[in-house]
């Protein structure tokens, strides 16, 4: 019997697998609507993945630079680094957490892997931010920041985000089926997140037992290594390294336990 | 060809579906828990579907008939992997092309083309394979004049033209329709009941549901009768659609 379940299990993620490749161009259909609706009848279109974080870091910039007297060198560069992670585990997460209600007509009509939306959710948000990455580009060469070779790697930082946001859309579209307030709790949770991780403001500033604290936000240490390869052209130790592993994948662990676990009853709540 | 020889292509074993219907509707975290707390939380259990078991095998084509609410389109969405039955189990063996309702797939704000593409995604095909069947799914709608038209603009109709043409491009082993043929015009349903005898003269096994016993009678060559979520008669389109009918005149079913 043990054995007979454990078999149906490894079969189980067998079929999870085979899915997964069989259902690719779903994904691409649905991150191509998503991108297309996104834009559809703006003018500037695809254009507003750049203009917005630039437009968005002037304001910050103008802002914080009066507020508080910052000494961090490159400030426009500094802001925009963790704003543009910042905005795509938002917008990952924002996205993510409705998409299993928004999509209740198919999953009612046809037979999809569920977890097909939060995950096409995630993906295009990813790929806005790829665009915004143009923005950030753009940042560097107007203050005419130094290029490291270090930059290259700035994928590696975005990689492990991106494994953390997919468990988050997995884990918050799920529980939202069931708890619909979820969708307007989270909204305040992301606005105390944006604050308590150090985006516009440096770490030193806070307190040491803020310091401490903020070992345990993932935000944290993913733009902190983005920023340190992009603007300060070092790789950042194993302490960062570990921190950016275990987080992403745990995260990506709970959202598939979660998902798995509560998808059977979806068609009964959505 | 004798039909029991042919390999099993959907097996229904012992199929129950139970819908818990709360007597209050709770939706939000907080009325839960003071319900729960209050012990108040209590439920209507409804079953859909009691033990209904059914073998079909691959070329046949199936009926479900029975009246409104007598779990037709439960045991349509439970073949087609959308619900879980509470008890029993379901196994398909083979692709499956659903059509439980066309044109479910499509985002209104997208054009015809670009739902062509997505909504055959939805079924599992890539955009090459979507290419290569583009122009005759188009040419089956008769939409090609509105096919950059967003089908927020389409009438009902031209929507389910539209899903028909898509889910019956590809041929699949089988094919799963719920009651889509009452729209559409009297000319549109023959050329979509034309195209459904071509598929199963290929092979394709069609598990149906019709209020229509002149549209089961010429498709079907077996009907299983549901009757309240249980199986009341299963056997040749004939009897079976005569006894049913002999029931409903009756006034007990």
């Amino acid at each position: 019997m043990d054995n007979a379940a454990k078999q149906m299990k490894s079969g189980q993620y067998k079929v999870m697998v085979s899915h997964f490749v069989q259902y690719v161009p779903l994904v691409r259909e649905l991150v191509g609507r998503d991108l297309k609706v996104k834009y559809r009848r703006s003018f500037l279109g695809y254009i507003w993945s750049v203009l917005n974080p630039l437009l968005m870091m002037m304001v910050q910039t103008i802002i914080f630079s009066y507020m508080f007297r910052s000494n961090i060198p490159n400030y426009p560069l500094y802001l925009i680094c963790g704003n543009t992670l910042f905005t795509f585990f938002n917008e990952s997460a924002n996205m993510g957490l409705v998409s299993i209600i928004q999509n209740a007509a198919l999953i009612k009509k046809v037979y999809i892997p569920k977890y097909i939306f939060p995950l096409s959710r995630v993906v295009s948000s990813f790929v806005t931010m790829s665009f915004s990455l143009a923005a950030v580009v753009l940042v560097m060469l107007i203050t005419r920041s130094p290029l490291h070779w270090t930059i290259l790697l700035f994928w590696i930082p975005l990689l492990f985000l991106l494994i953390f946001c997919a468990g988050v859309a997995m884990t918050l579209s799920a529980l939202t089926v069931y708890f619909r307030d979820i969708q307007h709790l989270f909204g305040v949770v992301t606005l105390g997140w944006n604050y308590a991780t150090p985006i516009f403001y440096p770490i030193e500033q806070l307190p040491d037992f803020a310091q401490t604290l903020m070992k345990f936000n993932p935000m944290y240490h993913y733009i902190n290594f983005f920023r340190n390869l992009v603007m300060y052209g070092n790789i950042p130790g194993p302490n960062t390294w570990i921190a950016c592993a275990v987080s992403s994948f745990v995260m990506l662990f709970v959202g598939l336990w979660t998902f798995r676990k509560l998808q059977r009853n979806f068609i009964l709540y959505v | 060809m004798n039909i029991n020889e042919q390999p099993v292509i959907v097996d229904v074993n012992h199929v129950s579906m139970r819908f818990n219907l709360a007597t209050e509707k709770t939706e939000t975290l907080k009325e839960t828990l003071v319900k729960r707390l209050q012990g108040k939380l209590s439920f209507n259990e409804f079953y859909a579907l009691k033990d209904v078991s059914f073998q079909v095998r691959r070329g046949e084509a199936v009926a479900l008939i029975g009246r409104n609410g007598s779990g037709k389109s439960t045991m349509l969405k439970v073949v087609a992997g959308v619900m879980y039955p509470s008890q029993g189990s379901c196994g398909v063996y083979g692709s499956i092309a659903p059509m439980i309702e066309l044109g479910a797939g499509f985002d209104m704000d997208l054009t015809a083309r670009e739902n062509i593409y997505l909504n055959g995604a939805v079924l599992g095909h890539d955009r090459s394979f979507m290419d290569a069947h583009f122009d005759d799914i188009v040419d089956f709608a008769e939409l090609r004049e509105f096919i950059d038209v967003p089908v927020k603009n389409f009438s009902s109709g031209m929507v389910t033209r539209l899903g028909f043409a898509i889910a019956t491009e590809v041929t699949a082993d089988l094919l799963v329709v719920d009651e889509v043929l009452a729209v559409g015009d009297f000319m549109f349903q023959q050329k979509c009941l034309k195209r459904l005898d071509r598929m199963l003269s290929g092979g394709t096994t069609l598990l149906f549901v019709s209020h229509s016993t002149p549209q089961v009678c010429e498709l079907c060559d077996r009907a299983i009768w549901l009757d309240h979520g249980v199986k009341r008669g299963d056997g040749p389109v004939r009897e079976v659609c005569d006894e049913y009918e002999d029931a409903m005149r009756r006034g007990e079913a």
